[in-house]
């Protein structure tokens, strides 16, 4: 069937079958690979998406579901060329080593940081308690998100 | 930070420049081995054995089933020799007589969707009559039942140092005291969050393409060309998300399989493993049972002998268990300074999937045994155990158990530091949990725990000699590619090597660059593996920046060239030929005899101490992680924003190691907890604050004095935590995993009368 949804700020039809998980549709359908797959069942948050603003694992949701929803994915995070600012973090502070888990994480800092601008590091933890890390320790990616610049300090980059 | 030019005076090395492939990371763009899909491509999946043993009686495929579009390969199909040549040729690319642990690979489907591959390879049906598995390793060695030779032992090795045995009858004889204990480790999972993967690509001239996830790619060439009976191949790195030596040598084998059906079919295979599969086929750490015994003075504390006793379960086949046996014998007395011992150490075969490398490679096993036992004579005989390390760690001009003298011992200073670290409040912005804590808070009892390491850097012995890696570098325009077989797997390859010739060049390490990781490009510059690759190829790429210079600089046909920097020998080069260097790895050969396992065992040695800081609860046996500080000598922290990242993560693998990776095996030896639902490794809430100190004792024969890291912070989290909890509740754990039940266990004994001191458990 034909489902309609928002994919980062664009209207998008997709031809797929209800029960196709959303983690597949855009990857193999709709060929955005920047969410990944790590488990397949809800336990690692490598394939973290918002679902109208909500971090949601896309592995565990049918297509269907998103039907008018906006859907945002790593790749509409940044804008014009320039990274959004947590990527940029994970960028500067060390937060993305091998890398496989860290479109996971950026999606689900920058719905954090849209709610709580400065988070302390127990908030952070708890946000981002959902997405699995084998190669960091989290420290660094905590410290990324906790050193995330707001928009100003981003502008004066 | 990043882009900035350097000079001698700003290089990059020992700042934090950023990483090369942080952008492509953080938005997603970079291309692991499922975000590629080749034209026409098929689908692979493996069909395994059912079970530990058995004889192979052939296929059924479900009459039911709907096999157009399928393609099913078996070990017939197998072009070249069916074996994955590694150390020993035991095993096989898929079965064809005796089945030999479950999940064994036995056949492989092609299919045109994954969803059509999987389906059919669930409807073929392996055919088999049953035979009696050995599961247990206290049992293998020269049980009848046969596994490898004709006694069971993979390998198996004798290290006697100072007067030995004869040196612990001395001892006792002189009053030192007899301390035994026996500890026991389970098996662990590298879960690396990308599963393995892999893609075969039929080439024009008849030969292969092999793309995929991978931390060796010579491994596969070496495999593949026996596989396939030519070597017409080259094998290339997709960016890969994680490794932890899970990805040594097991892509062999799942890039055999996606050959193997990639010939059958004609088409472009794509091998992606479920996560469940992961679990259940690929290779573990190893598990051990170690038994030590240590003649100590009950008056200085110094302990005099030791007799050791390590018995390790490789699984059904050898993979790299002798060179895993190796490396935890050299490490087993931690680092301590011993002056007689005897160590004997066998590698046994059981019907389990295979065991094989992960980060450590033996030494967290030994490591964990050798400092719970200092625990055990520092709880016997009434020492201190800080001050009991103390006495016992090597200092400088000391002599390990293979007879090497050591230098630039850090021991004394990474415990000094990690202590005083320890002992310095936590930064409020760091505190990991909320105040309180509720009715829990009455029944947690805080503790903290301390353990130290030492670890050999490179390979063993010889080996670097005997392997000779080789790295090239050239020109590219204005830019400078550097051509080498070791790879990023997150440990940040693709951004040292540039910063290295960078700054040997003195140029903006936006002009220099990692090619990728193609064999028909790159040499065989060794294995990502043993803690070697930015200390030994990172020297040699250092070596081929030299030669670079003086390549430029010979071809100048101008007055001065012999002092020109590297841009104004680049423009005024005589022509615009390709230029490409080579250099390759040389000394003059460590002093070592692998007969006797004499000699200088590793280059140099890296140290750490870890202090963790514990609160156990005492109702239900969870351990909750409060704080973790480290101290490690790094030689020279190449990026330290990159080497702290790596310890840190080596660290909370540990953690994990200690309390909740518990592998449970079935009946038939699957591991049955083969789910992230239920393997269980830590989450940021279970992760502590941690701080990482890097202490730089210099190595010489490393680029810039770098040596080592990327195994030791593995190797003693999980003493520390043992430590912790008994420094908590009085509750004495000597086997890993330290399950919640494991800790109420233990908590339950401790209240039952004491064991006699000294005596064997
Ligand atoms: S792939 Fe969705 S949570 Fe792991
Ligand atoms: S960076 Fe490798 S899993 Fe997180």
């Amino acid at each position: 069937m034909k489902i309609q949804f928002e994919l980062n700020g664009a209207p998008t039809a997709v031809e797929a079958t209800p029960m196709a998980r959303l983690l597949d549709v855009l990857r193999e359908d709709l060929r955005l690979t920047g969410t990944k797959e790590g488990c397949g069942e809800g336990e690692c948050g490598a394939c973290t998406v918002l679902i109208d603003g909500r971090a949601i694992n896309s592995c565990l949701v049918p297509v269907v579901q998103v039907r008018g929803a906006k859907v945002q994915t790593v790749e509409g995070l940044a804008r014009d060329g320039r990274l959004h600012p947590v990527q940029q973090a994970f960028v500067d502070h060390g937060g993305a080593q091998c890398g496989i888990c860290t479109p996971g994480f950026v999606v689900a800092a920058a719905e954090l940081l849209a709610r709580d601008p400065q988070p302390d590091a127990i908030t952070i933890r708890e946000a981002l308690a959902g997405n699995l890390c084998r190669c960091t320790g989290y420290q660094k990616i905590i410290d990324s998100v906790a050193r995330t610049l707001s928009g100003d300090e981003e502008a004066a980059r | 930070m990043a882009g900035a030019g350097t000079t001698p005076d700003d290089p990059y090395i020992g700042r934090g420049f950023v990483r090369a492939d942080g952008p492509a990371k953080v938005t997603g763009a970079a291309l692991y081995v499922d975000d590629v899909r080749p034209r026409g491509c098929l689908y692979g999946a493996t069909v395994r054995s059912p079970v530990a043993r058995g004889r192979l009686k052939g296929l059924r495929r479900d009459p039911d089933f709907d096999w157009t579009d399928v393609v099913i390969a078996t070990a017939a199909d197998v072009p070249g020799e069916n074996v994955i040549a590694l150390m020993t040729d035991d095993q096989p690319v898929l079965a064809h007589d005796e089945l030999r642990h479950v999940t064994e690979p036995v056949a492989l489907v092609a299919a045109p969707t994954r969803d059509r591959a999987l389906a059919a390879a669930r409807h073929v049906e392996v055919l088999y009559e049953a035979l009696e598995p050995l599961f247990d390793p206290l049992k293998a060695a020269d049980n009848p039942i046969r596994i490898f030779g004709d006694d069971n032992i993979f390998s198996r090795l004798e290290m006697v140092h100072g007067d030995g045995l004869d040196g612990m009858a001395q001892a006792e004889a002189a009053g030192a005291r007899l301390v035994r204990g026996s500890y026991a480790v389970g098996l662990q999972e590298q879960l690396y969050i990308e599963p393995q993967g892999m893609i075969a690509q039929p080439r024009e001239d008849g030969g292969l393409t092999i793309f995929g996830s991978m931390q060796c790619p010579y491994y596969i060439v070496k495999a593949l060309k026996r596989v396939l009976g030519h070597d017409r191949l080259n094998v290339v790195q997709a960016v890969t998300g994680g490794g932890f030596g899970g990805k040594e040598e097991y892509p062999s084998m799942v890039a055999a399989h996606a050959a193997v059906l990639a010939l059958k079919t004609g088409r472009p295979i794509k091998l992606i493993y479920r996560r469940d599969e992961d679990l259940q086929a690929t290779t573990k750490r190893h598990p051990a049972f170690m038994t030590y015994t240590t003649a100590v003075d009950p008056a200085s504390g110094r302990i005099l002998a030791a007799d050791v006793d390590l018995l390790f379960d490789g699984g059904a086949y050898n993979t790299l268990s002798p060179v895993v046996l190796s490396r935890a014998i050299l490490h087993a007395l931690g680092p301590y300074a011993v002056p007689h011992a005897r160590l004997n150490a066998r590698m046994v075969a059981t019907h389990t999937p295979p065991n094989g490398a992960f980060r450590g490679f033996g030494a967290p096993q030994v490591m964990f045994a050798a400092e719970r036992h200092l625990d055990r004579v520092a709880r016997a005989m009434g020492f201190d155990p800080v001050a009991l390390r103390r006495t016992n760690l090597y200092r400088d001009g000391d002599v390990t158990p293979s007879g090497q003298r050591l230098f630039d011992v850090a021991s004394l200073e990474v415990l000094d530091r990690a202590l005083a670290a320890a002992e310095a409040p936590l930064p409020p912005s760091m505190v990991a949990t909320r105040p309180g804590g509720g009715q829990a808070a009455g029944r947690r009892k805080a503790g903290r725990g301390l353990a130290i390491a030492w670890h050999g850097c490179g390979f063993t012995g010889n080996g670097e000699a005997a392997l000779a890696g080789e790295a090239d570098v050239s020109i590219d325009g204005h830019h400078v590619l550097i051509h080498t077989a070791s790879t990023d797997i997150g440990q940040g390859t693709d951004s040292i090597f540039p910063a290295i010739v960078a700054d040997v060049l003195g140029v903006d390490v936006q002009r220099v660059h990692n090619a990728p990781h193609d064999t028909a490009d790159v040499p065989d510059s060794g294995p990502t593996v043993a803690s070697r690759t930015a200390m030994v190829v990172g020297r040699v790429v250092e070596q081929a920046a030299h030669s670079l210079l003086d390549a430029l600089r010979a071809e100048a046909q101008w007055p001065g060239a012999e002092d020109a920097d590297f841009d104004t020998l680049l423009e005024r080069r005589p022509s615009d030929a390709p230029l490409r260097v080579r250099a390759r790895y040389e000394d003059a050969g460590a002093e070592w005899d692998p007969e006797t396992y004499r000699g200088d065992a590793y280059p140099t040695y890296g140290w750490s101490c870890v202090v963790v800081d514990v609160e156990v609860d005492t109702d239900t046996g969870e351990v909750l992680y409060r704080r973790l500080v480290q101290a490690t000598d790094v030689g020279k922290a190449l990026n330290p924003v990159l080497a702290a990242g790596q310890l840190e993560g080596g660290a909370l693998q540990g953690l994990g190691y200690a309390t909740s990776e518990a592998v449970v095996l079935d009946d038939r030896g699957a591991m049955r907890n083969n789910r992230l639902t239920n393997y269980i490794i830590p989450t940021a809430l279970d992760a502590p604050p941690m701080e990482t100190i890097l202490v730089e004792y210099p190595f010489a024969g490393g680029p810039f004095g770098a040596k080592g890291i990327g195994e030791i912070p593995h190797d003693v989290p999980a003493p520390a935590v043992a430590a912790a909890i008994e420094d908590a509740t009085g509750a004495v754990l000597d086997r890993l995993p330290m399950t919640p039940e494991a800790v109420l266990d233990a908590l339950e004994a401790r209240e039952t009368p004491a064991e006699t001191p000294g005596a064997a458990r």
